[in-house]
């Protein structure tokens, strides 16, 4: 894979008399990210880590290559999309390290850069809440699901008819939407606060 | 106690059951939950996945309409507590955040000051106040001889600080006591069911779920008892799925915590939506419900 030498490393869209924030910099600007610089490489993390053994590079690894600065490797690997989000690292780690939450932005910088596959599996997925949220402030489940599977994998949606229709008889699955009454208030919240968003 | 309820987006859909039981349990309780009105969904998982502020904003909404309500939330969902209760800590801890969401919120003419309570329906009924205690002498039907797998889940007790231990949480192993079923010995408690991968890569969710059946039968478990509806939904609509898989025959029956509080109570399976669990529970409830 080819290293990005540091002057091209990130635009600039930041205001002049600002530096262009390294990868690493923008890694440990999430809230409590700084506890990266203390990591001590012990592995904790990747030895509670439940999908390690799917995962290009392990959390502890991730943590090494941020903190080296390699932004597109870590950005076009899988690790992050095979976190769970179920924090039994981050309640492990002896150094404070809120590595999912580390995650979560490695995944959001891997969207926002198109280091993601136009028909990637857990990306489309969480796209598919947040544009369901958005919408109608409510998750759809059905309309979300189906637009999961158009958009990765619609011949996988055959084999879904089963589970959909044993759920539907057990009136566990509503075909009709609740949108919220503050749907343009979610939305103005939304919009100000995408405004606010850290950009690189 | 009054509480706001805080039911999310599973509860109205595919975890109906757990809004059933959870109402017709606290009402028997004395605990007075109301709804909180037009609330959006806390974005889970997901919305924290593609952008960290605004995920953090429409959770803020929430709190800031059950501020003006004055009363602490209550969320049965754990990704709904987790998620709010988070937004709540780190509101509190990081200046930076509280000033980037409370500009949000101004937009749409809202405003949090931090003064809300995000509380699981778990740690209210365990947390020392004497709701247990009460539940105990409010038991109309010991559930006596019913073995039991308390699954926590991981968000419910994670990231750190929550009402519980991360890796070994007892609340509903103390609550199952209290209604006199039998606990096992249950080492998978809090590890996660990889639910939020079963769409996604639903291969390797199976096999986090199968360890999970697994690890129950083998206990002697005759149910599965959970506070999740992402864990419930996976463990019981799942688990023929799980079973083609790996060549297994488990017909665990998954109960949402409430539920077996509400048999106790004497309530009828009916009233707390169990019939609508797709492993059915006839046969182990029968001796409890009649």
């Amino acid at each position: 894979m080819p290293t990005e030498a540091p002057a091209k490393e990130a635009p600039i869209t930041q205001a002049p008399e600002h530096k262009p924030k390294t990868f690493r910099e923008e890694v440990w600007s999430i809230p409590g990210g700084e506890a990266i610089k203390l990591c001590i490489q012990c592995g904790t993390c990747a030895g509670s880590c439940l999908n390690a053994n799917q995962m290009d590079y392990s959390p502890r690894k991730v943590i090494a290559m941020v903190r080296a600065n390699m932004k597109t490797e870590v950005l076009k690997s899988n690790s992050m999309w095979y976190c769970v989000s179920c924090y039994m690292c981050s309640v492990r780690c002896p150094r404070d390290i809120h590595i999912t939450d580390m995650m979560y932005v490695l995944k959001g910088l891997a969207v926002e850069e198109g280091h993601v596959w136009k028909r990637g599996r857990t990306s489309n997925l969480a796209k598919g809440i947040v544009e369901s949220v958005n919408w109608y402030g409510r998750v759809f489940e059905v309309e979300m699901v189906i637009n999961y599977f158009f958009r990765t994998r619609p011949w996988r949606l055959i084999g879904m008819t089963p589970l959909g229709f044993s759920l539907l008889k057990k009136g566990r699955m509503p075909l009709r939407p609740h949108p919220i009454k503050g749907r343009d208030e979610l939305r103005k919240i939304v919009q100000a606060a995408g405004e606010l968003e850290v950009k690189p | 106690m009054k509480y706001t309820y805080f039911p999310g987006c599973s509860l109205e859909a595919g975890s109906i059951g757990y809004n059933m039981s959870t109402l017709a349990v606290s009402d028997t309780l004395g605990i007075e939950l109301k709804e909180l009105e037009d609330w959006n969904c806390c974005g889970a998982t997901a919305y924290t996945s593609i952008t960290d502020i605004q995920a953090f904003a429409i959770c803020a909404r929430n709190l800031a309409l059950a501020e003006k309500e004055g009363r602490d939330i209550v969320a049965p969902c754990s990704a709904c507590y987790t998620t709010m209760r988070k937004t709540n800590t780190y509101l509190r801890t990081y200046p930076e955040v509280k000033e980037k969401v409370g500009k949000a919120l101004a937009a749409a003419g809202l405003s949090y000051g931090g003064g809300i309570r995000v509380v699981h329906l778990a740690e209210i009924l365990t947390d020392g106040n004497g709701t247990m205690k009460a539940l105990g002498e409010k038991v109309k039907v010991k559930l006596a001889g019913l073995k039991v797998a308390c699954y926590h889940g991981c968000q419910i007790v994670r990231p750190g600080g929550g009402f519980d231990d991360p890796e070994f949480p007892t609340a509903l192993d103390r609550l199952m006591t209290a209604l006199g079923a039998e606990p096992v010995p249950f080492p998978m408690t809090a590890r996660c069911c990889g639910g939020s991968m079963i769409v996604s890569r639903r291969e390797i969710a199976l096999h986090h779920l199968y360890k999970i059946l697994r690890c129950a039968a083998d206990s002697g478990a005759q149910c599965i008892v959970t506070a999740c509806p992402l864990c419930h939904l996976t463990l019981d609509a799942y688990q023929g799925m799980v079973n083609r898989k790996f060549g297994t025959h488990y017909r665990i029956p998954i109960m949402y915590f409430p539920q077996l509080i509400g048999i106790a109570l004497g309530f009828k399976p009916k009233e707390l939506g169990i019939e609508k669990n797709i492993i059915g529970s006839k046969n182990l409830l029968g001796p409890y419900s009649k």
